[in-house]
């Protein structure tokens, strides 16, 4: 759908716009998924409260959301490239750059179902959500890749330095989340190990002599 | 009504007569045979109590249970109608069929009553599972029980099954479901979890299973002995079921009884019948254990003055559970006993809820040094800490194996207090250290024990 | 009119939000799980409640209307 708008000044604006906010929206998805993460293992950020790392995975995620919604739109208003917008949400169907926007459309359909099923979590069982949430390790690397190759911002300069940054921040973060998972100690397990432990430590903590009878 | 002579030569009821003598019980261990051909046959059944008779009608049977006051012999005691109306209530809302469990897990180490029961009078068991089938309008009867049993408890059910099909006899077709060997196997929602093909760990309440049990249909799962005594209520009336027992109580129950010579016996007993009737006589400072490993240590002086109701036991802070009265010899040590038995119980924790993951293993450390393992003294710290994590863990799992745990180790910290002074000493009074209670070897160990 | 806090033990994994948010009902217990009061809530903590309960990561704390 093509908008008429009056000259080329709002048109670069809606461009640029579209831009930035995609940038920033990568960023936030960063965040998100590196919060996420910590969730998982029960982290803890320095100086905040327990409940501020699932909040804020949670309120950053809808952050993320608007951004990319405005970043969406912007680019579907601005006149210089016909975008139409289902091609925010059904891949492949924007003759500009058809594959790497497709990506994106992908990467907010995936997005979409995490946030939608999470806000719907009560009415849903454990497996369906977190199955769905799960797609998030799909969706923020087709993310990054759309970000990267749709356009060329984050392939010079700076940004370039951004977009390494926050892959190898979240592979990073992944990659210790799943190390640390592999040591967890299976449910069935635990009690034994924990029986071993506690009767192994008093057997060291006094060293009372034994008493005759 | 309570134990008059009369009563008493009514009984047993579930359990066949010894050779001629009316009355009694039958020891277990040693072939365990009885008088008056083979019991578990079915045609002997058939003629000792004659043919089952249904009603015709759904329903019908609860209201002879209420009548009865038949409460579930599994160690709850929760009233049978309340239970048969909530699966034929939630059938009916739901619009699905339910589905009925015989529990014969009897995964209670010191318990052989109900292996015992299937044992010997397979058919009274599978009867009361039919007309309780009948009563809920189930299409899905399933017979579960403990495989690691000195009898092939399990040939000989799928004996008596397999000829009551061929007389025509069921309606509902039963199956035979093997228990593991977890002392949560019995536990109605972990028993449940286990035969939808998972591992035999509880699952939260709500929803209860009498509402969204197996296959998510609403499910009765009722003790081996409740539906022995329910067939029989069906053939002689409520009015006959209360000829013993007591009035609150009625009715009769199998008792599993360790007296100080170290032999099981298993006994039908009418409700409210003395505790020293079954022990023998005690002393001031012997020491019974009332309900199991979940139940409540008591001192000769109390078990002198109490009978075998809850209604009784409840003024020591007792309950008659699934009828285990053991009788600690003299010379034991019950603090060591209790360590032991609590040690079993931490293993055999599913590990689900922190509370109880955290608190039992503590638990029972903290008893071992009480018992005085290692050879070290109690400290006064030890036991407060005990006290404090008893305090942490009951009633705070999804099942109440953590609450039934902190009741034995407090009434062991009770009974015992005059034991607990000697080992805060760095002494033990006891002369015998041979281990009395009965506590399995094999606990679990990883995923695949409790599957 | 009045509601009750309830914790599923299973699912509970000593994620400890519920306690921060609702330090009036739930205190944690030494191992790191919380202790929930279980008598009625009072209605002027009804908003903190419902904070606790959508903080929860796993859903383990739920709220009962009574």
């Amino acid at each position: 759908m093509l908008i008429n708008v009056s000259g080329i000044n709002s048109s670069t604006a809606l461009w640029y716009a579209s831009r930035a906010t995609g940038v920033v929206a990568l960023l936030l998805l960063t965040a998100v998924m590196l919060l996420g993460l910590l969730v998982t293992r029960q982290g803890r950020l320095p100086g905040l409260p327990r409940f501020a790392v699932s909040g804020l995975h949670r309120n950053l995620s809808l952050l993320a959301v608007a951004f990319v919604a405005v970043h969406v739109l912007s680019a579907v208003a601005d006149g210089y490239v016909k975008i139409p917008l289902s091609a925010a949400v059904i891949p492949l169907s924007s003759s500009y750059e058809r594959l790497w926007l497709g990506l994106g459309a992908v990467s907010l359909d995936l997005m979409l179902a995490a946030a939608v099923t999470s806000l719907l979590r009560r009415h849903l069982t454990r497996w369906a959500w977190r199955a769905v949430h799960l797609t998030a390790y799909l969706s923020w690397p087709v993310a990054w890749i759309h970000s990267v190759f749709a356009g060329s911002d984050l392939r010079h300069g700076p940004l370039f330095l951004l977009a390494v940054a926050c892959a190898v921040a979240v592979v990073g973060a992944a990659v210790w989340r799943m190390a640390a998972a592999a040591g967890d100690v299976p449910r069935a397990e635990r009690v034994g190990l924990l029986m071993t432990a506690v009767h192994a430590r008093d057997k060291y903590k006094h060293r009372e002599r034994t008493l005759a009878k | 009504m309570e134990g008059t002579t009369d009563a008493v030569t009514e009984l047993p009821r579930l359990l066949p007569p010894r050779d001629g003598t009316p009355g009694g019980g039958s020891g277990r261990g040693s072939g365990g045979a009885s008088g008056g051909g083979q019991a578990h046959d079915f045609r002997a059944h058939a003629m000792r109590h004659g043919m089952l008779t249904y009603r015709d009608r759904i329903g019908t049977l609860i209201g002879e249970a209420e009548a009865a006051g038949l409460t579930g012999r599994g160690g709850a005691a929760f009233p049978v109608h309340r239970k048969l109306r909530a699966v034929l209530d939630a059938a009916d809302k739901r619009r699905r069929t339910p589905v009925v469990i015989a529990n014969g897990a009897e995964s209670e180490p010191a318990s052989d009553k109900d292996a015992t029961l299937l044992w010997l009078s397979p058919h009274l068991v599978l009867d009361g599972l039919q007309l309780a089938a009948e009563a809920v309008g189930a299409d899905t009867a399933i017979l579960y029980v403990h495989a690691n049993r000195a009898q092939d408890v399990g040939g000989r059910l799928t004996e008596a099954i397999a000829a009551r099909q061929a007389a025509g006899v069921d309606r509902v077709p039963v199956q035979l479901a093997t228990a593991p060997a977890r002392f949560l196997a019995g536990q109605e929602t972990a028993l449940v979890n286990h035969l939808s093909g998972g591992p035999v760990t509880p699952t939260f309440v709500p929803p209860r299973i009498t509402e969204r049990g197996l296959n998510n249909a609403p499910t009765l799962v009722q003790n081996v002995e409740t539906l022995a005594h329910l067939a029989l209520i069906a053939r002689r009336g409520p009015g006959w079921f209360r000829s013993v027992g007591t009035a609150a109580e009625p009715g009769s129950m199998l008792a599993t009884i360790l007296r100080t010579d170290g032999q099981p016996r298993i006994t039908e007993v009418p409700l409210g019948i003395p505790l020293k009737d079954l022990t023998g006589d005690l002393r001031q400072d012997d020491a019974v254990l009332i309900g199991g490993y979940h139940g409540t240590w008591l001192t000769g002086a109390q078990a002198s003055g109490l009978t075998l109701d809850n209604r009784s036991l409840d003024q020591a802070d007792a309950r008659v559970g699934a009828g285990i009265v053991i009788a600690l010899p003299a010379g034991r040590c019950g603090l060591v006993e209790t360590a032991r038995a609590v040690r079993y119980l931490a293993l055999e924790s599913a590990g689900q809820c922190g509370p109880c993951l955290n608190g039992l293993p503590r638990i029972a450390a903290a008893l071992a040094e009480i018992a005085g393992a290692g050879r070290y003294r109690a400290r006064a710290q030890t036991v407060t800490d005990v006290e404090r994590w008893s305090g942490l863990v009951s009633g705070r799992g999804a099942c109440h194996h953590p609450d039934g745990t902190v009741r034995f180790v407090r009434s062991a910290l009770r009974t015992f207090s005059a034991e607990l002074d000697w080992h805060k000493r760095g002494r033990c009074s006891a002369a015998d250290t041979r281990p009395f209670l009965p506590v399995p070897q094999h606990t679990a160990r990883s995923e695949k024990d409790w599957i | 009119m009045a509601d009750k806090l309830l914790v599923n033990p299973i699912d509970c994994e000593g994620h400890g939000a519920c306690a921060e948010l609702l330090p009036e009902a739930i205190t944690m217990d030494e191992w790191g799980f919380p202790i929930v009061d279980p008598r009625p809530l009072p209605p002027s903590l009804e908003r903190h409640a419902r904070a606790a309960v959508s903080a929860c990561p796993t859903l383990a704390l739920r709220l009962l209307r009574e």
